[in-house]
């Protein structure tokens, strides 16, 4: 079996990953309920981690950071909070429903909504970013990477455009946290929102979001925190303010073990691993009769992700066939990025998505691109 | 139960808190230990750091530096 669905999770993990979480079951408490050696185990795994995910964001520190089940809860956070009042937002075609469906909320509370288009390439327009922000613009979400075509938005200049116009600017991170460098600082970002399971490799049930300190957020949810038990109401300290209930302390250890091995290896050498893997497989069947790549491959810097159809075929009945007939798992459809499809002209056909792991080999990419030239014979 | 003994007591808002301090201690060679909140005194988070009486300066300039809630001297 050849996986190469790792924008939908990933599926080839660091061993140590694994190996964390099964400690974990086996000897971790609850964190924060308790100052025994089990609880205070729990505590001190989940403050490293946040503490690392701080660094790695360079964020406003470890406090700033707060776990949520995944990137969807960490938008919703996000979004839900920010569009309490009935304020100005946009996001782009680029996004993902995690970000459109819960904005889509905020316009029917009474919140403007402006999406900025993405063109036949699938890229927006920053010049159209700062037209929206100079008619006024309180909340700006978009995407790092699309998860269809693996286009990069420039998030530098995004974030300088946002703060110049005193826009708040979430950034979904939910395809590059840990593989692609996010500076909040030097970005300008707000926040970040970031899943654990897809390229920072840490299991499912993992995410969570980095806020800028000052900037402040209300709670989904409320009840048990481990502090303050005779208030009323849910402790106002971060980042207990925005965690209630006991987290997933065995998934964050396994999230801890992730972000040390990309310490360790080094985010822009696996960064670069993936990325020849994306093109050696685009230059095999990118010539290929019958196939159409969407996306733009002119910047070299790119997510690992290639969408493509062959012909007139429902994208559903390709991917099937590479997984029946050759092992080859990919992701058909729409990829929950509706707008992104539509821009692309693949609303009825969907896409194939190929995602790549940097713990593939070159031999697995190279049956990937055999098992398209003998569908494409076909054509 | 054991003898009562004067200690040092940091207390702290959160958890976070707590174990960064507890970090911070590690590192400083402080031989404190994070505790339940005894219930003479209240705090916001149910940890406490609680060192030996000996090591008050150590412990109170430590606290200083980071974000803490109180420092007790009390015998528990």
């Amino acid at each position: 079996m050849i996986y190469l669905d790792s924008a939908a999770t990933s599926y080839y993990r660091p061993k140590e990953v694994a190996q964390a979480v099964y400690d974990a079951i086996l000897t971790m408490g609850n964190a924060g309920r308790g100052a025994h050696e089990t609880a205070l185990l729990s505590a001190r795994v989940i403050y490293e981690t946040r503490s690392l995910l701080n660094e790695l964001f360079h964020g406003d520190g470890p406090q700033q950071t707060v776990f949520t089940s995944n990137g969807t809860e960490a938008l919703n956070l996000a979004i839900c909070s920010l569009t309490e009042r009935p304020v100005r937002t946009a996001a782009t075609a680029m996004d993902h429903n995690s970000v459109l469906r819960p904005l889509y909320q905020a316009q029917r509370r009474g919140c403007r909504l402006d999406i900025l288009p993405a063109d036949r390439k699938g890229n927006i327009s920053l010049d159209a970013l700062e037209r929206l922000l100079k008619r006024g613009l309180d909340l700006f979400v978009c995407t790092h990477a699309s998860n269809v075509t693996g286009n990069v938005n420039n998030i530098r200049r995004i974030g300088h455009l946002c703060r110049s116009f005193g826009t708040v600017f979430v950034l979904d991170a939910s395809q590059t946290a840990g593989i692609f460098p996010i500076d909040m600082q030097r970005d300008e970002i707000d926040i970040v929102c970031f899943t654990g399971h897809k390229s920072l490799m840490g299991p499912q049930g993992t995410g969570g979001i980095c806020i800028r300190e000052g900037l402040k957020l209300s709670p989904l949810k409320t009840g048990g925190s481990g502090i303050q038990s005779f208030s009323k109401t849910h402790p106002a300290q971060m980042p207990e303010a925005l965690e209630a209930g006991t987290l997933n302390g065995h998934g964050i250890a396994g999230l801890r073990a992730a972000l040390l091995y990309l310490k360790e290896q080094g985010s822009d050498r696996l960064r670069k691993r993936e990325q020849g893997l994306m093109r050696r497989f685009v230059e095999g069947v990118g010539n290929l009769p019958g196939i159409q790549i969407y996306g733009d491959f002119s910047s070299p810097e790119r997510g690992a992700t290639v969408a493509l159809n062959i012909g007139a075929y429902d994208s559903a009945a390709v991917s099937d066939e590479l997984a029946q007939c050759y092992g080859i798992q990919t992701r058909p459809g729409a990829h929950c990025a509706p707008l992104m499809h539509e821009a692309l002209g693949t609303r009825e056909q969907g896409a194939v998505r190929f995602s790549f792991s940097h713990f593939l080999t070159e031999e697995q990419i190279d049956s990937a691109v055999r098992a398209l030239e003998e569908m494409t014979k076909e054509l | 139960m054991r003898p009562l003994e004067k200690k040092v007591l940091v207390t702290f808002e959160t958890t976070t808190s707590a174990m960064a301090f507890e970090e911070e201690a590690k590192k400083a060679g402080l031989n404190g230990r994070l505790i339940p909140v005894p219930k003479q005194i209240t705090a916001g988070c149910g940890l406490s750091y609680c060192a030996p009486v000996r090591e008050k300066d150590r412990t109170r300039q430590l606290a200083e530096k980071m974000i803490h809630q109180r420092i007790y001297e009390l015998m528990i």
